[in-house]
């Protein structure tokens, strides 16, 4: 494996924020009840995560109690601020000190503009939930303006979400923040538009494996689509969710899913397939043509999914190369 | 969903009512039920006050009723009388957790009055927050509320009365397969069912089939094999997220839509493969009802087991690719799902016709109700016999109806 595949995240933020459950949720399967067992994260929780084959995550889930972090910024601040990729902060909209919190936040900047000036900044206003609907989004853009200002003199360009493992805003976060850090985004895409031209299909979108993040869609790729905008703009992190309940659910049966056809009730159907050994995909068709025969339509999914199956190998092709130009020569050849 | 296809039927509706003393958990137990609120959240539950009915409709029209804990039956005002004339099934909730002798003396007087005013009613008692006990100390909670009981209605002079216990909690889903059996015991058409759905597993390779009432989660009717709680769980959690990614892709002016065209609306199916082999598999059925099989693989993968016809098949499938197993093991899959298909469609169909016949036969007389729906059945299904499988269904139809006789 490569070193240039290795990305190191960074997860900080003040104690009791909710680190540690995020990091659960999205990556160990845990529901968010489940969270409440967690205690606290002694100095930085180290944990490795293989995503989409050839990349690894090295995720430093770093405690937030005073003694730690003052730790990090005096003595260990080369050992946890070199070589970082992202740095994902977390505020808790609850918080007492606010001050405090914008000053950790500060010192980490701080550092990171001294050790790794390209990292990518994301902050996660966390615990969303605890405040109420209506006040949410004027929060949101209060506090992101004030920390985008903070920032400013050290030139990082702020990411901001609004998030609480109670929903899928959760999802939504952590798939953005992990698709920054996709190399070959852009065969990915393009094949995924190959494929839609094949199935003239409502929406495709692509899935990492084992966290059910999404990777891309066809919506997110031709953002100037109408059709999309009658849909619910939150689907994609709703169906993560869903899907990742249902492998819960699943699990019971001590088995793990390998497709699901959905034939809707006003004329959608849904396939969910395996399509590479890190990758779901998920197929959206409309019905168009109004077919009631029950065997034409059995017919019609074994032909989509004998379309997956092709399709399978233009997706392991990329994902086995990790190198961008190999793949795109490999293409030129189809 | 169809059920708004056919129009109801005129006869009244079966109740459930549901009493207990104040807090035991009545409210709680309406709201998770029916209104798929989630449990932690019915901490926040106001005292009821008065009298609240929920009405859902499976296969027969049903109605909850929740009388206040804290009201008293027996005032001369209240038409007490008149109330437990007209249900089908008395649901008392115990909280375990707390002192109940109270509550066993205000069971056994509410269970004489009941009984004195209409001895068809189903008497059930949830023994209920059970999730705060030990697992030893269940089994001797209700040993002790049964005995208790049996006491205080021997002293009574009520020792015919049958009452059922059940153990239940909200925060798993015991709550739901008490609810089932209770249901289960006012659906005159059951043992028809039942022997339907006994049918449809034997001749389908089907490991375990449900009935699901789509909103509630209870089930109306399952096969004969025992229920395995996990299985059930897989089962209820297959119908939301079936329900939930439907739902995702309606577009948003679907209000209207809704309205307009319900004949345009196709029924929901939904088939998943697991990595071991089984298919859960889904398909909506009449009035809000969803039938639920798991299908195992070992089954599917011995072909030697199948019935005849799923052999003939299969042998047809493999001529071609001998060599190649996996390949054969999905044409195998998927030639069961067509039979299965093809069945759970006859299931389908048998199921409206018994429907339409219970409408119109007196409802006093359960028994002959369900025997002439049975016989009406499978004589009109007779018309249409093609294929050996379907045979063998039509057969065991007609010692079903022996039963029956």
């Amino acid at each position: 494996m490569s070193h240039s595949s290795r990305k190191k995240l960074l997860l900080m933020g003040r104690s009791g924020s909710g680190k540690s459950s995020m990091r659960s949720i999205i990556f160990s399967n845990y529901s968010a009840f489940d969270t409440r067992r967690l205690g606290a994260t002694i100095d930085v929780e180290h944990s490795h995560l293989r995503f989409l084959g050839n990349m690894t995550l090295n995720l430093w889930d770093c405690g937030g109690q005073d003694i730690f972090m003052d730790n990090y910024f005096t003595n260990q601040k080369d050992h946890i601020f070199k070589m970082v990729q992202v740095l994902i902060h977390v505020f808790d909209v609850e918080s007492k000190s606010i001050n405090k919190d914008i000053e950790i936040f500060i010192k980490a900047l701080t550092n990171l503009q001294k050790y790794s000036p390209g990292a990518k900044i994301f902050v996660l206003l966390h615990k969303m939930d605890l405040v109420q609907i209506d006040k949410r989004e004027e929060l949101f853009t209060i506090m992101m303006e004030k920390l985008q200002k903070i920032s400013n003199p050290y030139q990082f360009k702020l990411i901001g979400f609004p998030t609480s493992i109670w929903d899928e805003s959760l999802y939504k976060a952590w798939s953005q923040i992990v698709c920054s850090l996709i190399p070959n985004m852009n065969l990915f895409n393009n094949n995924l538009l190959k494929l839609n031209s094949i199935l003239e299909s409502e929406e495709i979108i692509l899935f990492e494996k084992t966290t059910f993040l999404v990777i891309s869609s066809t919506a997110s790729i031709q953002k100037q689509e109408t059709t999309s905008e009658e849909l619910d703009p939150k689907r994609f992190e709703k169906i993560s969710n869903i899907i990742k309940t249902y492998k819960q659910s699943i699990s019971k049966l001590r088995s793990n899913f390998n497709n699901l056809i959905i034939r809707g009730s006003n004329g959608t159907y849904f396939y969910v397939d395996v399509l590479t050994d890190n990758m779901f995909i998920m197929i959206v068709l409309k019905d168009k043509t109004p077919v009631d025969s029950n065997s034409v339509q059995q017919h019609e999914e074994l032909l989509i999914l004998e379309n997956i199956r092709s399709a399978r190998k233009w997706f392991e092709k990329i994902e086995s190369t990790g190198k961008i130009e190999s793949s795109a020569n490999s293409l030129q050849r189809a | 969903m169809e059920a708004t296809l056919l129009p109801n039927p005129k006869d009244t509706n079966a109740t459930i009512l549901l009493m207990g003393l104040r807090r035991g958990g009545k409210s709680s137990i309406c709201k998770v039920v029916f209104h798929n609120m989630q449990p932690l959240d019915t901490l926040y539950l106001e005292s009821t006050s008065k009298p609240t009915t929920e009405q859902f409709s499976s296969l027969i029209d049903l109605s909850v009723m929740e009388l206040p804990g804290q009201l008293n039956y027996f005032e001369p005002n209240y038409d007490s009388e008149r109330l437990f004339s007209s249900i089908g099934a008395l649901v008392y909730v115990i909280d375990s957790q707390d002192e109940y002798l109270n509550a066993l003396t205000n069971l056994s007087m509410i269970i004489e009055f009941a009984y004195k005013v209409n001895p068809k009613i189903n008497i059930e008692v949830l023994i209920h927050k059970i999730d705060g006990l030990s697992e030893d100390y269940r089994i001797d909670a209700q040993r002790d509320i049964m005995q208790r009981t049996g006491d205080e209605l021997l002293d009574l002079g009520l020792e015919g009365v049958q009452v059922s216990f059940y153990l239940t909690s909200i925060f798993d889903h015991s709550i739901y397969e008490a609810f089932s059996r209770i249901v289960q015991k006012l659906i005159p058409e059951l043992p028809s069912l039942e022997n339907m759905l006994d049918n449809l597993v034997q001749h389908s390779s089907i490991d375990k089939v449900f009935l699901f009432d789509v909103n509630s989660k209870i089930y109306v009717a399952t096969d004969s094999s025992p229920v395995d709680i996990q299985t059930y769980e897989v089962c209820a959690e297959f119908i939301d997220i079936t329900i939930d990614l439907d739902d995702l892709y309606v577009e948003n002016e679907s209000g209207t839509r809704k309205q307009n065209s319900t004949s345009q609306q196709k029924e929901l199916k939904s088939v998943s493969h697991l990595s071991n082999g089984s298919i859960l598999y889904l398909k909506q059925m009449i009035r809000g009802l969803a039938l639920v099989a798991l299908i195992r693989n070992d089954e599917v993968r011995n072909s030697a087991n199948n019935t005849t016809n799923t052999n003939k098949i299969n042998s047809d499938f493999s001529d071609d690719n001998v060599d190649v197993l996996e390949s054969s093991r999905t044409n195998n899959q998927d030639s069961s799902l067509a039979i299965i298909d093809y069945n759970v469609n006859l299931f389908k169909q048998a199921m409206m016709r018994m429907w339409e016949n219970s409408r119109f036969i007196n409802p006093n007389e359960p028994l002959e109700r369900g025997s002439s729906a049975e016989s009406h059945l499978y004589v009109s299904d007779s018309n249409g016999a093609g294929s050996g499988l379907y045979k063998g269904i039509n057969n065991n139809g007609s010692t079903t109806q022996d039963h029956f006789n």
